[in-house]
């Protein structure tokens, strides 16, 4: 603690010096200005903040110097006597007016080109359609007969890593120094081929969110009811980070965004592998989340409907995949030791009458959510894991049920 | 005269103690009231504002819960915006306007009561929600739904809330516009007015147009929420993303709403200790008065990122740029009226200059975020977190403090601690910087705004940015000693007070008696 207060001092005289001389760009791990991307867009961006941050700086050299000259000049200490005939002059504010249009015209010319081309979303070569919730993304690649890389619809849903999850907890002990991307990591990445032009078509389950990653250009809202469009086109590969932007509740603030661009041979070595584990049918199974996609692919090669019913999980399988799965889509509302939240009116699920009461009645919420409240149907998990967040809820904390669950039961209830 | 007949009624069985207050329709004790009722909010808010900057003074979560942290941001705001900033502005004007034109008071004394005593009720509504079930508003000042629709049993005392607020500054506004057009003194035509008070009219206007577009989009959320209504619910056929248009027709005026005053305040400041009057006295009204025309269409540029068309977008991007040139109309006016003047720089003058230069720094960064692609980066960052508290602390509410030290004297009848004046405000001015500059490096680096942790990139910036915050929060406490003591005594305040002051309000002794320009003063 001590040390970084030094480190801060040190690097608090260095920024001051720094932003008084407004160079930008001038220091390497103390981030403080835009990114200038790898897309032709943000480099555009970055162009143009750059010549709009100079014109600023120019302006405000000008002005701010007559504004102290002032200062310094007419002083009544130095002797300084009013000039009160100084009160109008039709020619200088003429000039003051004119001046100004001018540079803002020529500010709004590149500006609207580059605008122009953000806004040409026409022939992409490959379409993701991203969906926020809330706290994490789904992905699901739109599958085009004409695409050279993705034949058929598949999805993921992402969500922030584990260990930054367990970091961000309200006092976890854990030093977020220790974990490489503290908020900035994923448990599944978006991946994207290198130059190629991706379309994202942009909508939301819920609230507002915005998707934004800065290298890969600007953020667009996703908003529920409506599909927006953006595009980008990478021109290095390599990973990208970035975060929700629009408020969208409790947990803003931790669904992180990844984008990996790869080759185009790697890319189409991943759709390979992803593509397929979901099915090769045109319909929309976002059955899979993250991380588990790659463990029923192995088991049953498939998710939703075709998730592995027929097998029959151990109370330990299906406690410990039950924990992993809480932790993803349950904990943000009623926390990971199981106790709620009274500030969100979020309730406990220890001891509950629910959790620990009726058995088809707990199956029923989850699968359907309750109206009125912020519990929504999570009907879209696989019945492998909704099996196994029941079991996990009905035996952790507690909740000594013994209630077994198989992904059977599930199937059965939907 | 039936309102000089009242108030001469008035003068003889004035009611004393608590009732004095209660039933007060003097304008000077409405204007107090509004003042220290604006006082305790801007210590509440800022309260909640050091709760904020105490959970981000490192990465990770140490104090709060993320979702008490949004009621945070959100309360933080509403108790600024409206119960801090407007109300301070308001009681500004009930003081003083009625003393610059010259009136022996406000134009309807009982709705001015009226119009105060709403705001401490509503206040109460908006701070009592933190002790409801689900806890208080949280889904940002801004209220979009559908998140704002989450929001637990405070939802319908946020929208009464909101109503009553903006019913008061309704009533408040059309108290000033009346007041303004019917009572000013024979001889004082609109070009004569100081140019407070021109501030002030073309602000009440805006109230006038804008406050109730703010009632309709809140009373639309209530349908929503609870008569099955679906103005924003797409599900329904509606479009969440009306609301942000009607929610910024409303509040992009308001934000003019509480800066327009303010230049109002630095308009008398400058002049009077350059000792030389105001440079372009014509031009700063035409200025004030494009600046809020201009308000009411640019709003769009709030909500780039909803997706709007290509044409929507140029003409917002246009439109918002053109503001820069009435803006800077302004800033040169005022350079122009301390050149060739003759300075001194009092406590009122610091800030005012103060003003000056903050405000441009924000006026710069607006004028960068009105560049559409490159707001489409900016967006949602602390670099607009950067930009509007910039206008706003160092713009409006040195404004408001300026105008307090500068009024101060003729309020009380005594000068305030000159000394203590000036180092409450190089407290001020340097810990203000030095909390909302690294906001802007913060936000262009990448960081959203609105989020109670963040990646450990931005962890040095934001520390610098909470210990500047804890320190511009303490110093406050010494502009309520200062005030406190100017009003228990002190040096005796002059008529005149500031060697350089002209107009009406420096023409009645200080402290300004109870009643003032009973007989209508002629003015040349």
């Amino acid at each position: 603690m001590r040390e970084r207060f030094r480190r801060i001092s040190k690097n608090a005289v260095l920024g001051t010096l720094c932003y008084l001389l407004a160079i930008p760009a001038a220091f390497a791990d103390w981030e403080i200005n835009l990114t200038e991307g790898v897309t032709p867009i943000s480099r555009d961006t970055f162009a143009l903040h750059m010549i709009i941050f100079w014109v600023c700086v120019v302006i405000a050299v000008v002005v701010f110097g007559v504004i102290i000259y002032s200062l310094f000049t007419f002083r009544r200490s130095r002797g300084a006597v009013p000039d009160t005939s100084m009160v109008h002059s039709t020619k200088m504010e003429i000039v003051w007016t004119i001046i100004p249009i001018g540079i803002l015209v020529a500010m709004a010319i590149p500006a609207a080109e580059s605008l122009i081309k953000i806004e040409d979303t026409r022939s992409p070569d490959l379409t993701i359609k991203v969906t926020g919730y809330q706290w994490k993304w789904h992905y699901e690649y739109l599958g085009d007969s004409a695409d050279q890389f993705v034949k058929s619809n598949f999805g993921f849903f992402s969500n922030i890593d584990a260990a930054s999850n367990r970091a961000r907890q309200v006092d976890s002990g854990v030093d977020v120094y220790q974990i490489e991307h503290y908020l900035r990591d994923v448990d599944k990445r978006v991946v994207v081929p290198v130059n190629r032009k991706v379309r994202l078509l942009l909508t939301s389950n819920d609230v507002l969110h915005a998707w934004w990653v800065p290298d890969l250009g600007g953020k667009r809202d996703a908003i529920p009811g409506f599909i927006n469009e953006m595009w980008f086109q990478a021109e290095e590969t390599g990973v990208y980070r970035g975060q929700c932007a629009e408020l969208c509740g409790r947990d803003h603030g931790f669904m992180p965004i990844v984008v990996e661009v790869q080759t185009e041979e790697d890319f189409a070595q991943w759709v390979a592998q992803n593509g397929g584990a979901v099915g090769g049918g045109p319909a929309d199974v976002p059955g899979a989340t993250g991380d588990v996609v790659a463990a029923a692919a192995a088991a049953a090669g498939g998710a939703g409907s075709s998730d592995a019913v027929d097998i029959e999980l151990g109370f330990d399988e299906l406690m410990s995949r039950g924990e992993a799965a809480y932790l993803t889509n349950c904990s943000a509302c009623h926390q990971p030791n199981g106790q709620g939240l009274e500030v969100g009116g979020f309730p406990a699920l220890a001891g509950s009458a629910i959790a620990a009461g009726e058995l088809s009645v707990h199956v029923d919420q989850v699968l359907n959510g309750k109206a009125g409240t912020a519990m929504a149907s999570f009907a879209y998990l696989s019945d492998t894991d909704i099996a196994a967040i029941i079991t996990y809820e009905r035996n952790a904390w507690g909740n000594d049920t013994g209630d077994i669950i198989q992904p059977a039961d599930i199937q059965a209830a939907r | 005269m039936s309102t000089t007949a009242e108030a001469h009624h008035d003068h003889h069985d004035a009611p004393s103690g608590i009732k004095r207050w209660i039933f007060a329709t003097n304008h000077k004790d409405i204007g107090t009231m509004y003042l220290v009722f604006s006082g305790l909010m801007f210590f509440t808010g800022g309260a909640m504002a050091m709760i904020i900057r105490a959970e981000l003074f490192q990465p990770g979560l140490q104090f709060v819960d993320p979702g008490f942290f949004n009621q945070m941001t959100t309360m933080h705001a509403l108790v600024m915006v409206f119960g801090a900033v407007m109300p301070a502005l308001v009681g500004l004007a009930n003081w003083m306007v009625p003393l610059m034109v010259g009136a022996p008071d406000m134009a309807l004394p009982r709705m001015n009561n009226w119009s105060f005593w709403i705001l401490p009720v509503a206040a109460i509504l908006l701070v009592s929600t933190l002790f409801m079930g689900g806890g208080a508003p949280a889904s940002g000042w801004t209220m979009y739904p559908p998140l704002v629709l989450q929001t637990g049993d405070a939802f319908p005392f946020l929208i009464f809330s909101v109503h009553l607020l903006g019913m008061s500054s309704i009533m408040g506004a059309i108290n000033i516009v009346v007041t303004i057009m019917n009572m000013r003194a024979p001889g004082m035509g609109l070009l004569k007015m100081p140019l407070f008070v021109w501030t002030w009219l073309i602000t009440a206007y805006l109230l006038i147009l804008a406050m109730p577009v703010l009632a309709g989009a809140v009373t639309m959320l209530l349908t929503d929420e609870y008569f099955g209504t679906s103005f924003f619910n797409a599900a329904g056929g509606g479009d969440p993303v009306m609301f942000q248009h009607v929610f910024w027709f409303f509040g992009h005026p308001e934000v003019y709403i509480m800066i327009l005053p303010a230049f109002g305040i630095v308009s008398q400041i400058i002049p009077t200790f350059a000792r030389k009057p105001l440079f372009g006295y014509d031009s700063m009204v035409y200025a004030t008065a494009s600046i809020a025309f201009l308000s009411f269409i640019v709003w769009a540029h709030h909500m780039f990122t909803v997706g709007m068309p290509l044409a929507g977008q140029l003409f917002f991007m246009f439109s918002t740029m053109l503001i820069a040139v009435p803006t800077g109309v302004k800033v040169f006016n005022w350079t122009a009226t301390m050149w060739k003047g003759s300075l001194t720089f009092e406590t009122p003058m610091l800030f005012a200059v103060a003003f000056l230069f903050l405000f441009t720094i924000g006026g710069f960064s607006g004028l960068m975020l009105g560049i559409t692609p490159a707001d489409f980066q900016y967006h949602d960052t602390y670099f607009v977190v950067a930009h509007f508290h910039y206008t706003l602390v160092p713009g409006a509410v040195f404004g408001i403090m300026a105008g307090v030290y500068f009024w101060l004297p003729k309020w009380t009848g005594h000068m305030y601690n000159e000394k203590l004046g000036k180092l409450h405000f190089w407290l001020s001015a340097i810990f203000v910087n030095v909390t909302f500059f690294p906001q802007h490096f913060v936000g262009l680096a990448g960081m959203p705004r609105r989020i109670p942790d963040y990646a450990t990139q931005f962890a040095d910036f934001n520390m610098i940015s909470s210990i500047g915050a804890f320190v511009f929060g303490a110093s406050q406490l010494l502009f309520v000693y200062i005030i406190w003591s100017c009003v228990r005594g002190g040096e005796k305040a002059s008529t005149q007070v500031w060697e350089g002051a002209e107009g009406l309000e420096w023409t009645v002794p200080s402290p300004a008696p109870h009643h003032t320009f009973e007989v209508a003063p002629e003015v040349r």
